[in-house]
This record gives C-alpha cells, structure tokens and sequence, in this order.
C-alpha cells in the first residue's frame, strides 16, 4: 500500500498533514492502533471504516479532545511553519495551527444568531483588535473596522452555504440540513488550513448531500485541506481525493476511491468474514440500504 | 397536538362520578391529617408544673375539612366543570374575607364573632385559604370565558411567553428610559422619605449585585453561589484600608474592586474543569470559606465583632457632618446650606445609582465585544469553542473576574454605608437572594433583574409587618413566577448584532 502511495506523490498537492504511528489506548482497549495517513492540501482525504474503527477518535486527537499514546502528527502550513499538534493544546490547535473542525452530533450556539456563531468562530483576530477588551470597550475605531471586516467575511460564508436569508435567527431555530452547513461556515470563518468534517451529510436528503459536495469541493478548491469522516457513500466516493480505510482501531486500506471500492479487505471488513466479493460493490457501506448510496 | 387530542378525548368523556371525586377529597383530607398531627395536632407548654402536652385537635380537623373542599373543587376544576366550581369558590372567598375583615365592615362587636366563627385563630392562615379560594375561582372564571386555555400545549405557551419577552423588549425601550429617570428623580419625588429611600439603597444594591451576577451567571453560564464572597471581600478591603490607614472611600473604591477580582480568579482556577452542579458546589464553599475566614482571622478582621468606626464617604473630600473636625468646609457648608442628615442618604442612594448604572452599561457594551460574545459562547457549548479557539480557561477567568469586581464595588459601598462590616452580613442566603433575583429576572435580561429586584427585595422590606410571614411571601412570589414565567420574568436574548442593521 505505502509503495502505492509513494508513486502517486509525485503528481499530486504536497502534504498538509503527516500522521505517523498514532496510538491511543483507553483502558485495555486500543481504540488507534499505529496509524499513519496524510493529507494534503486541496485535496479531501476521507477516513471510511464500520462503527467503532476509531474514526472519530483519530479526529479527536487532530484536534486536541485527546492527547495521543505514541505518534507524530505534524501539520505544513503554506508558508513553512510546522505544527506538532500532539503538543498542542486543544485550543492552540484551532487558533493557531489552523485546524477547525465539526462535530457528529452538530454543536453550535444554539441561542446565539446565525451571524453570532460565525463572529464567535473570529474570535481570536476581534480579541487582537478590540485590544483585549478594553480598546473595544472605548469603542476605537480599529475595532469598529474589524467588525466590519469579521461581518464581511461571515457575511461570505452566508452566502456560499445560502443562509444569508436566515442570517439573524437562532441557531437552533435552523432546520437540521442548515445547522450543518452553518456549523462548516463556522468553523472556516476561523480560515483553517485544514478542516475536519464529522460526518457532514449525516441525516442530509440526496439533494442537501449534493449540495453539501459542491461546498466542499468549492473549499478544497481554495487550498484549504478536508478530512472527511463520512458514512454517506455517495458523499465519500464522489468527492474524496484519497481513502483511508480504518477498521478495529488499524488502518487497512488506503488509495483513491475506485481502488478502495474493490478492495477485499474492505469488503471483509464491512460485510463480514465470509466471501462475498462477488456482492455488488454499491452495497458496500455499512448503511447500505439508505437513501443517497449511489457511488 | 397529543395534548390537545387528548383533552378534547376527556371532553367527550362523561364528568367524573360523585364517588371518584369525594375518594379523591377524603385523601387529600387524609394527607393533611397525616401531616398536621404531629406537627400541629400536638403542642408543648412550657407550663408553671413543667413541659406539658396540649392537643389541638381542632385546628387538625379544620385543616383536613379545608384540604377536603379544596380538593374537590380542583378536581372539579379539573374535570371542566368551571360552572360549578366558579360560585363555589367565590362564594367561599367571599365568606371568608367578610368574616376577617368583619371588624372593619360591622364594627368591633359583630367582627368578633364572625372571627370567633373562624376555624383558626391566626388570621394569616385563614387569609392564605380565602386568597386560595379566590384565586381558585379565578381560575374557573378564566376557565369559562376561553376554553382554550386548557388546551394549550407547553410549545404555546413558551411561544406566548417569547412573545411577550419580545413585546417586552419593545416596550422596554422607553421604559428603561423612563425608570432611569425615576431613579434619578426619586429622592425628591414628594412621600419619597428616609425610609423608602433606604429600601430604595437596598434595592439599588441588589440590582448592581444582580447584573454583576448576571455576568457570570447570566451570560458565561457558571453557576455561582458563592458571590457574596466577593462582596465580602469588597466591604473588607474598604473596611481595612478605610480604618487601618484612613484611605478616603474613592482610592479605596477600585481597590475593593481589583482585590475582589483577584479573589474571583483565585476562585476560577481550581474550578476551571467543573460544570454544573460540581461548579455550583465548589463555588458555595469558597463563598463559606471567605465568611469563615473573616470569623476567624481574629488579629485582621476582628472575627465575628466585624470592624466599625468605617470613614463614611465625602462628596469630593467634603464631608457629611455638622462640623469638620479642623474647621474645614464641610458639605452644606461648601454649598451654603443648612445642614441636614438626609443630604448623606441622598449621596449614598445616588452613589450606589451610579455604580449600578456603570454595571449596567459595561455589561451592555461588553456583550457586543468579542469577550462577551465568548461569555455566551461558552454558555452555550464550551467543546464548539475550543474547537474555535477560544480558551476556555481565560474566558472563564475574565467572566469570574469581572463579575467579581463589580461584587467588590458593591461591596465597598456597603462598607462605606452600613460604618461596619461583620461576617454575618454575608451568609449563604445573600449569594441565594441574589441568584434568585438573576433567575426570576430571566438570565441575561438587564431590566427582568431590576423588576426581580424590587420584587424580591423591595417588597419584603416594605411589608416587613408581615413579620415571619414575610418569608412565606416571598417563597410563594418565587414558585408562582416559577409557575407562570418558568424562564424568568423577562426572558429574551436580544441579539449583539444584525445582518439586516448592518446592510
């Protein structure tokens, strides 16, 4: 597989994250077992697996939830700078590694407006220009302007995942598909260099998916990295760049969609022990069966 | 829509028979007899021959035949049958509040038979059942003008409530002004005298103690019962520097402030990890442990004798006495008028007007800054703000300390106010009232703390002829606001800004 992997380097976007040897152990149970991946920039990675493979997991110790056992996790920004992000803390890694991120289970300020949640997520850059609170308090005009800005660069995001109408409700007044793209106008208002999406299309109709893979595609095609942990096959096998397969914790395939699509160990690991290679690869995912499985 | 399908089902049922509502009344009677027997039924007197045992089996029966009709008719009420229950009730409020206030309407001699007919001696109880029985009619009333209150599903009612908050917040744009200029306006309002405008000080205290709760409560979402701590430490560090090194009231002021924040981030650290319950524990201890500390750190805060002889504040340097002790100018003297010992009430109710107003303002302005926005972000989900990176740790930090210094300027005040401070005056219950006053304000609302305010702290002290049953009036106030407002008298989040102003 790595050899695989070697050859194509050549030809594709150079690397954004380099996962190496990433272990983590809850009690007697090995939730990452030795896993290396990379991502790249412009490119979504997917990182695909049945329930319990560690997905979310490695997700958590990206982005500072959990600090990992062994392994490296080294992150290249643009301009050269390197971040180790197992040393990091949880927040340091958002503000300054530019890693943001969506949850499984959507969390956004559920009382605050639409426009609130995405000036929360520029937090750090208002902070700088309200001087700490107290310019801000005086009302001095650098901050007035970088409101104007933060509003600007919301106001963008509004647009693209076409909630500009709704831009002053409650959060949690929004319908489900909303929320979700909201909670990824959030987190790239915080303009990340690599972004972590939980399951987006989780619960998304067929068309709201396919609205969801013109989004991403529009961000990756900006520069910034996607990793993408997703159940939904049409989703996964459309947009993603590059695989990787996780199972029990281990990573057991990785490559480019229609090579992970025939590959044997990931049908085993989805369908069971038995031999079924012959099963139409559609039926692949554990959710075969749902709507929007169309690869 | 279950809940209404369903009453309309109750609707086409057939009423309740005779037995299942007289069933129900004879257990509520049992109840009450189960309660009251020992606790009433039996009584100890101290009599000349030593303690003896004295029965009050009356008022036990009294109370199960009360419980027993006022069952029945809820039940009925229940079982929409308002048409009965309306005259029922009435009536009964009627007879009851007649034969309280028979002296009143019949002179002396009829009221004392008509208070002898009464099952209780205590007028007060018999007043709680006659308000219950009318309030019980009321209900039977409204019941038979709108059916449709009863249907109403939890969603419409919260709907109504939301509404009202919004309706609220639109008045509230001229009654905010309108109360601040009664505010500033009330010590010379005419009836305005030394009394009121003491209640008027208190009230004002507890509103500033309110909206600086309210920072840390209302907005960041970090339940603190220990934020009389905070006051303590204000009044304190006055009191301290005040008589130790007769440091005038205005140095004093933003120190008070600075410490009791200091104190508000020693508190934040440990707690930086808890939430919710956990959070609320530890705080209640830090708030004990200041009051136990001031008890007993003997040497420094003279222990439970507190510390008086405090400086008293001076407008400016010109203080409120009839004579300067060296012959300088003092207050009236400075301004040419007569002396008068209301003049220093007056500067001590605009004094704490003041700071209240500052508290407000800073509150006001700060939601619109990125750290406030963070407060509330934080309230919301603390995991979606790491992720944003925003650290938890300072936000929480700044949110403690914050709240805390307003508590200190509160405190030097009533320092500077009472002349003495002692631990007494900063038991658990103040950081209680205080936090109800937030929650019954509605979390977050400026102008719900001011009403809660008036409310809970106003109006007791106004009815403090009630004596012990101011008590009992003020839980009552606290389960009905509970009752018809359950998110606060005035809950509504008013956005910190707008796609639609902005374009």
């Amino acid at each position: 597989m790595a050899s695989v992997e070697q050859n194509m380097s050549a030809e594709r976007p150079p690397v954004l994250l380099d996962v190496e040897h990433l272990t983590i152990r809850f009690g007697g149970l090995l939730a990452v077992d030795d896993v290396s991946f990379q991502a790249r920039r412009g490119e979504i990675t997917a990182i695909i697996g049945p329930n319990g493979a560690g997905k979310t997991t490695v997700f958590n110790c990206l982005t500072g939830f959990y600090r990992p056992e062994v392994g490296r996790l080294s992150l290249r920004h643009p301009n050269g700078a390197e971040f180790l992000l197992e040393r990091m803390e949880g927040h340091h890694i958002a503000r300054d590694a530019g890693v943001a991120r969506t949850f499984q289970n959507i969390r956004l300020f559920q009382r605050m407006t639409v426009l609130e949640n995405l000036i929360v997520a520029q937090h750090n850059s208002l902070m700088r220009a309200s001087g700490y609170t107290a310019l801000g308090l005086f009302g001095a005009r650098r901050y007035r302007d970088a409101e104007a800005e933060a509003v600007e660069l919301a106001r963008l995001w509004l647009d693209k995942v076409g909630l500009t109408p709704q831009a002053d409700w409650e959060a949690g007044n929004l319908p489900y598909g909303a929320q979700r793209r909201l909670e990824i106008a959030r987190a790239m208002c915080t303009r990340p260099v690599l972004l972590c999406l939980d399951e987006p299309a989780a619960g998304l109709n067929p068309r709201e998916s396919h609205e969801l893979n013109l989004l991403l595609e529009g961000i990756v095609g900006e520069g910034t990295g996607i990793l993408l942990i997703e159940h939904d096959m049409s989703v996964v096998m459309e947009i993603s760049d590059h695989i990787i397969v996780l199972d029990h914790g281990s990573k057991i395939a990785e490559g480019r969609p229609e090579q992970i699509r025939n590959d044997p160990a990931v049908i085993r690991a989805y369908l069971g022990e038995d031999d079924e290679a012959e099963i139409a690869p559609d039926l692949l995912p554990d959710q075969a069966g749902e709507e929007g499985i169309r690869p | 829509m279950t809940a209404i399908s369903a009453s309309e089902d109750r609707l086409e049922f057939s009423h309740l028979r005779l037995g299942e509502i007289v069933k129900q009344g004879v257990l509520a009677a049992l109840i009450v007899v189960a309660l009251t027997i020992g606790l009433v039924g039996f009584r100890t007197v101290d009599a000349a021959g030593g303690l003896t045992v004295t029965t009050r089996f009356g008022d036990v029966i009294a109370a199960a035949v009360i419980a027993f009709i006022g069952r029945i008719l809820v039940v009925l009420l229940e079982d929409r049958r308002a048409r009965l229950v309306a005259p029922v009730a009435g009536a009964l409020a009627v007879l009851i509040f007649i034969m309280l206030l028979g002296s009143v309407l019949f002179g002396d001699n009829v009221g004392r038979v008509l208070h002898a007919l009464l099952p209780f001696n205590d007028p007060i109880v018999m007043w709680i059942v006659g308000i219950a029985a009318a309030v019980l009619s009321i209900r039977a009333i409204l019941q038979l003008r709108s059916t449709a209150t009863e249907h109403e599903t939890a969603e419409a009612r919260e709907a109504r409530a939301t509404r009202f908050a919004a309706t609220v917040k639109k008045v509230s744009i001229f009654v905010a002004p309108i109360l601040l200029v009664l505010a500033i306006v009330f010590p010379f309002l005419p009836g305005v005298d030394r009394r009121l405008l003491d209640i008027g000080i208190l009230v004002t205290t507890y509103v500033m103690l309110g909206w600086g709760l309210n920072i840390v409560v209302g907005l960041a979402g970090l339940l603190d019962l220990g934020y009389v701590a905070f006051y303590a430490v204000g009044a304190y560090s006055y009191a301290l520097l005040g008589t130790y090194y007769g440091a005038s009231f205005w140095i004093c002021l933003p120190f008070a402030g600075i410490m009791a924040a200091f104190a508000g981030i020693l508190l934040g650290f440990p707690v930086l990890r808890l939430r919710g319950d956990y959070l609320a524990i530890v705080t209640l201890g830090f708030g004990e442990m200041i009051r136990i500390v001031l008890i007993n750190w003997y040497d420094f805060t003279g222990g439970p004798n507190g510390i008086s002889g405090i400086p008293r504040p001076s407008f400016f340097g010109l203080p409120f006495e009839r004579t300067a002790a060296d012959g300088a100018a003092t207050f009236h003297s400075f301004f040419g008028l007569t002396y008068s010992p209301y003049d220093r009430i007056v500067f001590l109710y605009y004094l704490i007007l003041v700071l209240a107003l500052v508290t407000n303002f800073f509150t006001l302005r700060i939601r619109k800054l990125p750290i406030g926005r963070a407060w509330e972000a934080l309230r919301e989900d603390e995991i979606a703000c790491k992720s944003l990176g925003i650290s938890p740790r300072n936000t929480k930090l700044t949110a403690f300390a914050i709240g805390a210094m307003f508590a200190g300027f509160a405190g030097a005040f009533f320092a500077t106010r009472q002349g003495f401070v002692s631990p007494e005056s900063f038991t658990f219950i103040e950081s209680a009232v205080i936090l109800a006053i937030v929650v019954l304000g509605g979390f977050g609302s400026q102008l719900g703390i001011v009403l809660a305010a008036v409310l809970l702290i106003g109006l007791p002290e106004f009815f403090r002829e009630l004596q012990e049953y101011r008590m009992l009036a003020f839980g009552g106030a606290m389960v009905l606001i509970m009752l018809w407002r359950p998110a606060g008298l005035l809950a509504h989040r008013s956005p910190t800004l707008l796609l639609g102003a902005k374009s």
